[in-house]
């Protein structure tokens, strides 16, 4: 499973060449270009005042005008922490749980545990989004509502982590385990020591879904809070979709750039780390 | 969008007192809390903290704590909740159309328990009266009208001109409406339009455009106990066919449904020489239409006429008698002729009182720019904006037939029909009483 | 196998507490409850919530947009999944190879990941926005039919159904060409040994060794299709009369807006019982495929 490949083989023996390569490379180009339009939209609309937002003029004055603007309309530094704190209290917790989790399914037997995994499963399908209604309930029993660790608590236990996670300490060398232990380490200790370092890249893949996820997961935090203090940046962007006056392409493409940038800036520099950790991660 | 949504409350929404601290903290004889739909931040914001420090000054003893509590969704979400919680805000700002809901619901207190001197009296009739009709029923005051709007035609005097119409003179009726229009509808080469004559938004909410229509053609669409409607009245389906004739027919208005959010851009693209949509967006289409316009009442039927829209003051019944009082004077306070006119001068909103317009502040602010006082002008012909119980649904069902008729899946008549079944069956609990 | 005394077990069982006693708080018992409110009537201020039975599902059986939220979401579902994994699937091919610019490409389908849908959506509103839209500016440079995407019947599904595809497909390119670049280099020396095509190659070799990432892959695009409603509250929240109405919006207004919690509930059964129902498919073959290996 955790494949470590010479990396960037491409396809070898049967990468196009000639016309091929000609006709593959404009193909992909016309898609990437499609694929990129909005965001290349949305640096255009932030760039330019307002009226140039619909009127693509190379002649076009640019500013800086729609990012204040777009800072002014929210508190969108509360709103940055707000994201920060959430993303990672739930990464955090993820990782630890789904860790233990998923090291008691690969490495123990255990009555019931055929079933308890079904039941783990029954999460890859049976998502919080789709359970909105009840556990909007629960939360305000546990009085909850409206806070950071509501957003975050049902997606805590994610049985996509579990899941990638139980593969891959599958594939580690049963020898690894039997040596550590041999030195007395505990499971625990053999956990940690063996196991966590072993499972790296599949961390590192698993850790980038996940904050890109709830960085831009919308429709659970909106339900969920009602104050400045607990919304993330999502639920503060809807300030701009929700007006009287109509949209405002500028300001909305200004704040969608300055929410979504970290993100974006992340991706632009860790490119090829976070491709090769999903190689190696084996996620397949 | 969001003010036009509106919530039913049920034990769903019973939320926690931990939620909801800085309401408690506020629970003091003189102290009072008030929940203002806006998000946290923008200018509207600094105005209301201006007007409570300013109460506060005028009335030694009395604190004023605005809790800005975002969209007027999030707002009466917020405010039923804290209901259920036992700590509530004295005060809100809520829709109009939440009226209904917060009776049903037990949250609110009539303003007639606090009416004592003839002076309160006074006060109680200084407002525009089709402000009222979506703040009373069962003969008691629930709301006081505070920012409130309606449907205005803005019309770009440059295109007119080009038309060869009087760049001065929006149409009066609804013949001449499609006579202009058609003037200003142009078409390229191949029959594809380049700049339409007129354009209604039917996007999200087009129940409350469509009140505009349905008045002119001088239909009521629901009655003041809020518990039945008349969708499929002939004057409606005559109002309905209007709107569609308008694409189908005329071809003067964009097929299909014409969403509200990026109609002013397309305003102020030209792109549409004439556009229906709220007074709120004066103050919008004055900074950026880079060319003149003009804002005028919208054209009659048998008669003329726009909803209202916006936001009342309600009052807590779960707020101590104290705050209730004091909450009451401060909503006296707030909608005086003075402060009435500023709020207008500030916001854009219609002043909620005629005197108001008498005022110095609000008669230099008309001087400089005229089309402010259009939506005055039109309130007499205004009627309450379509509320009733249970009302998030039966406008839903209205909203459905509309643009069924709109992109021509179905008649006007067909889709009327369809609507009013709908809102029979919805509306049936509470025909008992 | 080393831990098979009972100690073992009870350590087994306090590794899986935390994590099994959230998903019991939150996806179990909430599953659970949901089926059980279905049978009871919403509360209101003067009525208290009593079992009423079939009702709520009486009420789904009469109500057309339950219907069509139904039907919109199979089509919604046969539009997004197999066109987003196809297209992955080629994006990874592509980026595969070696050609100008190949980093641009990759992080140009990559990024719909990373940017919020909610946000994104009003940028797809400019695109499809008719007079001043992007289309619209595209469509008068070259001729042909204006159209109001959104606006009409007939495309307003489609319309939201190309902006999930946008936003999915560079994602599980990743998966593809992370599963691409393991497969050993020399089977495609044998390959060209063997003077097989490189459409060959991909039938006979690559694909069928990309099967357990397009099992994988498929999960993610199935539960996608139900749960994606994101852009519709900004692009035509769930008009024009209904037509893009998914179930789970319908869910969010019927439990939001209209606050009728007893149908939310009962509509909620239905996307659990179709997720269910789905995930039992896939789970048999998914199990199967991951022990063959």
């Amino acid at each position: 499973m955790a494949t470590t490949h010479a990396v960037d083989q491409g396809s070898g023996q049967y990468q196009p060449k000639g016309k091929g390569l000609v006709l593959e490379t404009v193909a992909a180009w016309a898609l990437a270009l499609i694929w990129i339009a909005p965001l290349a939209y949305a640096v255009w609309a932030a760039f330019h005042p307002p009226e140039f937002s619909t009127r693509f003029d190379l002649l076009a004055p640019l500013t800086l005008k729609n990012f204040a603007r777009a800072w002014e309309a929210a508190p969108f530094a509360r709103y940055f922490l707000n994201t920060f704190v959430l993303v990672t209290l739930v990464l955090v917790s993820q990782l630890t749980l789904c860790t233990l989790a998923a090291f008691a399914f690969a490495r123990y037997e255990f009555p019931g545990r055929g079933i308890i995994f079904a039941l783990v499963l029954a999460q890859l399908m049976i998502m919080p989004d789709v359970l909105i209604v009840e556990n909007y309930r629960t939360m305000s029993k546990l009085g909850l509502v409206d806070s950071i660790p509501a957003i975050a608590l049902p997606y805590v236990a994610s049985a996509f982590g579990i899941f990638l996670l139980r593969q891959t300490f599958k594939q580690v060398p049963r020898e690894l385990d039997d040596a550590a232990r041999v030195e007395g380490a505990s499971g625990l200790q053999t956990l940690l020591k063996v196991y966590v370092p072993l499972g790296k890249p599949v961390y590192l893949a698993y850790g980038l879904v996940s904050v890109s996820y709830h960085w831009n997961n919308f429709l659970w935090p909106l339900i969920i809070t009602s104050s400045v203090e607990s919304r993330p940046l999502t639920v503060g962007l809807q300030v701009f979709s929700s007006s009287d006056q109509g949209i405002d392409w500028s300001v909305i493409c200004a704040a969608t750039l300055m929410t979504s940038g970290p993100l974006l800036l992340g991706f632009l520099l860790f490119q090829r780390q976070f491709v090769q950790s999903f190689i190696r991660a084996g996620v397949k | 969008m969001k003010r036009r949504q509106f919530i039913k409350g049920s034990a769903l929404a019973a939320g926690s007192l931990i939620a909801m601290p800085s309401i408690l903290r506020a629970q003091t004889a003189t102290e009072f809390s008030f929940f203002f739909p806006v998000a946290v931040g923008g200018p509207i914001t600094k105005l209301i903290d201006k007007l409570a420090q300013d109460f506060e000054a005028e009335t030694p003893g009395t604190v004023v704590k605005p809790i800005y509590a975002g969209t007027y969704q999030e707002t009466i979400v917020k405010a039923l909740t804290a209901h259920k919680a036992g700590a509530a805000p004295a005060t809100s700002v809520l829709l109009s159309t939440d009226m209904f809901t917060m009776i049903d619901e037990g949250a609110v207190v009539p303003f007639d328990d606090f009416i004592k001197t003839d002076e309160d009296k006074k006060w109680l009739q200084s407002f525009f009266p089709a402000f009222m009709q979506n703040s009373q029923t069962g003969g008691k005051t629930w709301g006081i009208p505070f920012q409130r709007s309606t449907v205005v035609l803005y019309w770009n005097k440059e295109l007119f001109k080009e038309a060869g119409l009087d760049p001065d003179r929006a149409p009066n009726t609804w013949a001449e409406q499609i006579e202009f229009a058609q003037k200003l509808t142009k078409r390229d080469a191949s029959g594809n339009v380049t700049q339409w004559g007129m354009q209604v938004p039917s996007s999200g909410f087009p129940y409350w455009l469509f009140q505009c229509f349905s008045t002119q053609a001088g239909a009521i669409l629901a009655n003041s106990e809020g518990n039945k409607i008349a969708y499929d009245a002939p004057a409606v389906i005559e109002a309905l066919q209007y709107w569609v004739d308008l694409s189908q027919k005329h071809k003067v208005h964009p097929t299909g449904i014409v969403e509200w959010g990026t109609t002013p851009k397309t305003f102020f693209d030209r792109k549409c020489a004439m556009m229906w949509t709220t007074t709120g967006n004066l103050t919008n289409v004055r900074s950026n239409a880079k060319f003149p316009f003009g804002v005028a009442m919208l054209p009659a039927g048998k008669r003329r006429g726009s909803p209202t829209g916006g936001g009342n003051f309600y009052i807590s019944s779960k707020a101590p008698r104290a705050q209730q009082e004091a909450a009451f004077k401060f909503t006296r306070w707030i909608t005086s002729a003075e402060r009435a006119a500023q709020w207008c001068t500030d916001t854009g909103y219609v002043a909620v009182r005629p005197d108001a317009f008498e005022t110095p502040v609000l008669k230099k602010y008309a001087e400089g720019f005229p089309q402010a006082l259009v939506a005055r002008d039109q309130l007499p012909h205004a009627v309450a904006e379509l509320s009733t119980y249970d009302n998030q649904r039966v406008t839903k069902a209205l909203n459905d037939g509309l643009q069924a008729a709109l992109t021509g899946t179905k008649t006007p008549a067909q889709a009327l029909k369809d609507s009013q079944a709908e809102a029979d069956r919805l509306l049936k609990p509470y025909q008992r009483g | 196998m080393i831990h098979q005394q009972p100690r073992s077990w009870i350590n087994a069982w306090l590794l899986l507490l935390p994590a099994m006693s959230l998903l019991a708080l939150f996806t179990h018992w909430p599953a659970v409850a949901t089926i059980v409110d279905s049978f009871f009537s919403t509360p209101k201020a003067r009525r208290q919530s009593v079992f009423v039975g079939p009702d709520n599902y009486h009420q789904m059986l009469s109500d057309p947009v339950f219907w069509q939220a139904l039907s919109n979401n199979f089509w919604f579902a046969l539009g997004t999944i197999p066109t987003s994994i196809a297209l992955a699937l080629l994006m990874a091919v592509w980026v595969n190879d070696r050609f100008p610019g190949r980093t641009f490409v990759r992080m140009a389908f990559f990024t719909p990941t990373v940017l919020p849908m909610i946000a994104v959506a009003n940028i797809w509103l400019f695109f499809y926005t008719p007079e001043i839209g992007l289309l619209e500016q595209v469509r008068s440079a070259f001729g042909g039919r204006t159209h109001n995407w959104l606006g009409s019947q007939e495309t307003a599904l489609a319309a939201v159904t190309v902006v999930a595809v946008w936003k999915e497909a560079g994602f599980f390119m990743i998966f593809y060409l992370a599963a691409l670049q393991a497969i050993p280099p020399n089977l495609a020396e044998a390959s060209t040994l063997e003077g097989a095509s490189r459409w060959h190659f991909f039938r006979r070799v690559q694909f069928p060794l990309l099967m357990p990432t397009t099992l994988f892959v498929l999960v993610n695009a199935v539960i996608n299709a139900f749960r994606m409603v994101d852009h519709i509250f900004v692009l035509t929240r769930g008009g024009p009369d209904n037509a893009t109405t998914l179930l789970l919006f319908h869910i969010y207004m019927v439990g939001f807006s209209f606050w009728d919690t007893g149908y939310a509930a009962a509509l909620t059964v239905v996307l659990l019982v179709s997720l269910a129902v789905l995930a039992l498919l896939q789970y048999g073959v998914l199990e199967r495929r991951i022990h063959y290996r």
